[in-house]
C-alpha cells in the first residue's frame, strides 16, 4: 500500500525533505511500525527522537494508530505554537 | 465560532467589535493576545519565523474551540494565528470568547489557548545572535493543559 509522508519544523530540516510517498511492504500497518520501518531505509533521525508525534489524515494519533493505504501521516516535534 | 490562520497582522479592537457585535446577550469578552519577546531562554531574539501544518492547523484549532463550546456556555469564540516571519513586538496569536458572564469567558479564553498550546502543529524557529535554532517545547504548557483534564471528573 502506498502512503504520503510529511516532516514538519526541526525533522524536516534534519531529513532535508517537507515529505515524501512510499509504498509500504506487507506487515507496516501501524504508526509505530511505519515510524520503525522508515528508520530503517535511512531516516534515522525518526528513531531517535524520543518525543516525536505523529497525525494520521490530520488527526494526532499514537504508535498503534492504524495506517491503511492512502492515508497521510505526519512526523514532527512537540508543538510550540502560540 | 472562527478560526484564521494567516501571514497578516490582525487589529485586536477590530477583531472584537465584530465579535460581539448587535448581540445584546453577551455580558462578558475575554480576550488574550500573544506576543514576540526579545528574550528566550538567555539569548537574544531578533526574528521568529512560525511554521505550521496546513489543514490539520485548522482542524485542530476547530476542534479546541467545539470541546471549549462543549463545557461552558459561550456565544462566540475567535482564534486567530500568525505564521511566517514575525519580529519583536509582534502579535502572533488572538483568543477572544464572548457569554453572559465573565467566569465563562475567562475560562474558555484560558482553555483554548492551553489546548493550542500542546494540540496545534504550529513550531516556532528563533534567530538568535548564535543562529537560528527550533523553539522546544515547555514542560509548563503540558501541565497547563493538563490541569483541565483534572477536572474532568
Amino acid at each position: 500500500m502506498s502512503v504520503k509522508i510529511l516532516y514538519f519544523a526541526g525533522l524536516r530540516e534534519a531529513l532535508g525533505m517537507a515529505g515524501e510517498s512510499v509504498d509500504l511492504p506487507a506487515g507496516v500497518a501501524t504508526v509505530g511500525a511505519l515510524r520503525d520501518w522508515l528508520a530503517g531505509q535511512g531516516r534515522e533521525r525518526l528513531a531517535g527522537t524520543k518525543s516525536l508525534r505523529c497525525a494520521v489524515n490530520q488527526e494526532m494519533a499514537g504508535p498503534e494508530a492504524a495506517v491503511r493505504d492512502g492515508d497521510e501521516v505526519a512526523f514532527f516535534p512537540p508543538v510550540t505554537g502560540g | 465560532m472562527a478560526v484564521r490562520v494567516q501571514e497578516a497582522d490582525f487589529d485586536v479592537g477590530a477583531e472584537l467589535a465584530a465579535l460581539r457585535a448587535g448581540d445584546a446577550r453577551i455580558g462578558a469578552l475575554a480576550s488574550f493576545v500573544g506576543l514576540v519577546r526579545d528574550i528566550n531562554d538567555g539569548a537574544g531574539v531578533s526574528e521568529m519565523t512560525l511554521e505550521h501544518y496546513p489543514g490539520m492547523t485548522e482542524k485542530a484549532l476547530e476542534a479546541i474551540v467545539a470541546e471549549a463550546q462543549g463545557r461552558w456556555d459561550i456565544y462566540g469564540a475567535l482564534v486567530i494565528h500568525r505564521v511566517g516571519p514575525l519580529k519583536p513586538c509582534d502579535q502572533i496569536v488572538l483568543v477572544a470568547v464572548t457569554s453572559a458572564h465573565r467566569g465563562e469567558a475567562f475560562a474558555a479564553c484560558e482553555f483554548i489557548m492551553d489546548y493550542l498550546k500542546t494540540r496545534a502543529p504550529f513550531w516556532k524557529r528563533e534567530t538568535t545572535p548564535d543562529g537560528a535554532r527550533w523553539v522546544d517545547a515547555r514542560e509548563a504548557d503540558d501541565s497547563a493543559a493538563a490541569r483541565w483534564q483534572a477536572t474532568d471528573s
